[in-house]
């Protein structure tokens, strides 16, 4: 998810997608997560893109964009608004509550001024929470794009966080 | 208090009396004193251990392991090697017991980790999950040549149904039933479905086994499509196990090569595919008709039921859904036959379970014993003890949707019967174990604000069920509850479970309903006096804080 990505043909990703995937409908989760991967986020154009090159009357294939929105908005890990350059996200569940997720919580919120879903100013991070990301015995756990830290402290936070330009 | 690193337990049957056990109590005491280990290591007595044949016994907690027969002259040395120099004596280990859920027969294999009977993890961690040979040399891809070439699809069932296997998904249904369902149903095509949608919070034994051993999975699914006639098979994943996905994928194309998938495999004529599909993080997609519709490319909205899924599955044909764990057992049942898997275990719950174990306590992760130990033999053995200064107060079985028991039901054994019995549910295996600083209405707060988020919001009890829940327990959390909303929270659950479309809705109400059965005190110290016991719950309003 680096800035260059931000300017890459929308049309160009949404058909690498379906050509890996496939046209049909059980491909249709697995293209808007690929879309996801290399955005950030489903940006409005891919919508209309995803649903003008899968059109295929001899197929009967027929997608309607709100159709993808439902599913973008429906699924945890698809975003349909611009994230930051990185995303946090923190486990919320109870087994990372019950060892000390709370004050993990705060400390990310304070480190970063942000509350759940903001992104900063300068667009660098996202902050969310998340459902149990099955890391549980190495809890409290947060995750930074891909990376997953476990057994975290609040001490720990701006460590982590430098690592990320 | 001193705190002890060791006990010793020794057998006291007349038997083992008889034999010298009171007088390798005084031995044991005088070494121990010798090595100035009096104050870290306990000694003391156990009775009726049922094992005649190596009294007297000396077990040794908290690593459990068992020595036996024990002679007055090997006391001493045991001391010095075991207890002072921390070295298991090999030579006077009890002989290994075929494991029947009596914990204190489990014999250590290594080190310090108490031993596990691994059924569904024999391999994981010991092979290359990335090379095919390694899982075929240890009797990988055996069970599937063995039915293509000697069994019937309907023999295959009844080995299943023989062995007991219940569902380890959560629900524990049998499983020989449900594929006879799926076999019976009419239909051309049907489909396997593998749940891999792990998603219950504290759960993460399905990552373990398609971590560690993927081919496990393909192989009971291509058992289970020729048992139930399809030729195909999905394994739905969650978005969130990047790891295991790519380790399936590259599982399937290795089988492929090694004709274990494909078409005409072993020669036989059986044809059987297998998709990876990978979920986008939802939660409600762990219910098997939403996680069908989401592999339709839909959102995972459950389906009304009936029909179920083994008539009207998948794209409308017949589908077997079984959770990770339980086609896990099928390749082990089929090589070593349905009395080896009745033979752990109790008799109403056959076979081991996978556990994930956390909170509050010196060791988390994963294990496998088998069905019928109790929470407190998984705590003291297992999870090494509480964590220094912690003291048991309450375990959540089976994540969000499991229940919370109190310290006091520690004791009933671990299997669908007996939980049943005691009306708690074993769920899918994840064990929280929190100690005296947890808040009960904190606690139930968490659990109640993950089923708001997760609710798919298709069915209304669901939706506004979980929403109102949480934002009544929220305000005990507060200070400003009151005692009428706890009536209306009992109500409220009850409308849930009679009305919500799906097991989501009709489960997340547990949590309330164990906080009021075992905690009602607690829960009204918040409201009377404005007070959390614990500490936990700030007791001001979001808005309030400076």
């Amino acid at each position: 998810m680096s800035a260059s990505t931000i300017d890459l043909d929308v049309a160009a990703v949404v058909q690498s997608a379906i050509e890996k995937h496939g046209k049909k409908h059980d491909g249709l989760i697995p293209i808007l997560s690929e879309i996801n991967h290399v955005f950030g986020y489903v940006p409005g154009e891919a919508f209309r893109e995803v649903r003008k090159q899968l059109h295929d009357p001899a197929e009967q294939m027929y997608v309607a964009e709100s159709q993808l929105y439902a599913l973008a908005s429906f699924y945890d890990m698809l975003s349909t608004k611009p994230r930051g350059r990185h995303v946090i996200k923190f486990c919320e569940n109870a087994p990372c509550h019950i060892v000390g997720g709370k004050a993990i919580w705060d400390a990310l919120r304070e480190h970063l001024s942000l509350n759940n879903g903001e992104t900063t100013p300068d667009a660098k991070w996202t902050l969310v929470t998340t459902s149990c990301l099955g890391l549980c015995s190495v809890g409290p756990v947060l995750l930074v794009d891909d990376d997953m830290y476990g057994n975290v402290t609040p001490e720990q936070i701006s460590g982590i966080l430098e690592h990320y330009e | 208090m001193k705190t002890k690193r060791s006990m010793i337990l020794v057998s006291n049957d007349p038997e083992s009396i008889r034999l010298g056990a009171n007088e390798i109590i005084q031995h044991l005491n005088e070494s121990l004193a010798a090595y100035g280990l009096q104050d870290e290591v306990d000694v003391t007595t156990v009775s009726d251990i049922n094992r005649s044949n190596i009294l007297p016994l000396v077990v040794v907690y908290p690593e459990a392991v068992v020595y036996g027969p024990v002679k007055i002259s090997d006391v001493r040395y045991l001391v010095e090697e075991h207890l002072y120099k921390g070295r298991i004596v090999n030579d006077l280990l009890a002989p290994p017991k075929m494991l029947t859920g009596q914990i204190g027969w489990l014999r250590t294999h290594k080190g310090y980790n108490p031993a596990e009977q691994r059924v569904v993890l024999e391999r994981a961690g010991r092979i290359d999950p990335d090379n095919i040979e390694e899982f075929i040399t240890s009797n990988g891809y055996e069970a599937l040549g063995k039915i293509l070439s000697e069994m019937t699809p309907d023999q295959v069932i009844d080995v299943i149904e023989k062995s007991g296997l219940q569902g380890r998904g959560g629900a524990g249904f049998p499983t020989g039933r449900k594929w006879r369902f799926v076999r019976a149903a009419p239909g051309e095509k049907k489909y396997i479905v593998c749940n891999a949608d792990e998603s219950e919070p504290g759960t993460f034994k399905d990552r373990i086994v398609l971590e560690g051993d993927p081919h496990l999975t393909i192989e009971a699914m291509a058992i289970a499509g020729y048992a139930i006639g399809a030729d195909e098979g999905y394994i739905y994943i969650r978005g969130e196990y990047g790891l295991a996905y790519q380790r399936l994928e590259k599982a399937i194309l290795q089988a492929k090569e090694f004709g274990f998938l494909g078409n005409n495999i072993f020669g036989t004529g059986f044809n059987f595919n297998i998709h990876v599909h990978a979920g986008a993080g939802a939660y409600v997609c762990g219910e098997e008709t939403a996680l069908i519709e989401s592999l339709e490319g839909k959102r995972g909205e459950p389906r009304s039921r009936p029909p179920y899924p083994v008539t009207n599955g998948l794209w409308n044909k017949p589908t077997l859904v079984n959770n990770v764990e339980t086609l896990a057992n099928i390749p082990p049942i089929i090589r070593n036959g349905a009395d080896w898997y009745r033979s752990i275990g109790t008799p109403s719950s056959p076979g081991t379970k996978v556990y994930t174990i956390m909170g509050n306590i010196n060791f988390s992760g994963v294990i496998e014993v088998p069905m019928g130990i109790t929470l407190r033999e998984v705590i003291n053995i297992y999870a090494k003890g509480m964590k220094p200064g912690s003291t048991l107060k309450l375990a959540q079985t089976g994540g969000s949707s499991g229940s919370i028991i109190p310290a006091v039901l520690q004791d009933t054994p671990m299997d669908f019967e007996s939980f049943r019995k005691a009306g708690v549910s074993l769920g899918s295996g994840a064990l929280l174990i929190c100690d005296q600083h947890t808040c009960i209405v904190d606690l139930v707060k968490v659990l109640l604000q993950f089923f708001r988020f997760e609710s798919c919001g298709k069915c209304t009890p669901c939706r506004i069920g979980t929403q109102r829940a949480y934002e009544i327990v929220e305000r005990i959390s507060q200070g400003e509850g009151n005692l009428e909303g706890l009536d209306t929270l009992l109500e409220l659950a009850s409308e849930m479970e009679r009305a919500s479309n799906c097991g989501l809705g009709q489960t997340a109400t547990v949590a309330i309903r164990d906080m009021l059965k075992h905690f009602r005190t607690e829960v009204e110290a918040h409201i009377r006096s404005g007070n959390c016991p614990t500490g936990v719950c700030e007791m001001t309003k979001e808005a309030e804080k400076v």
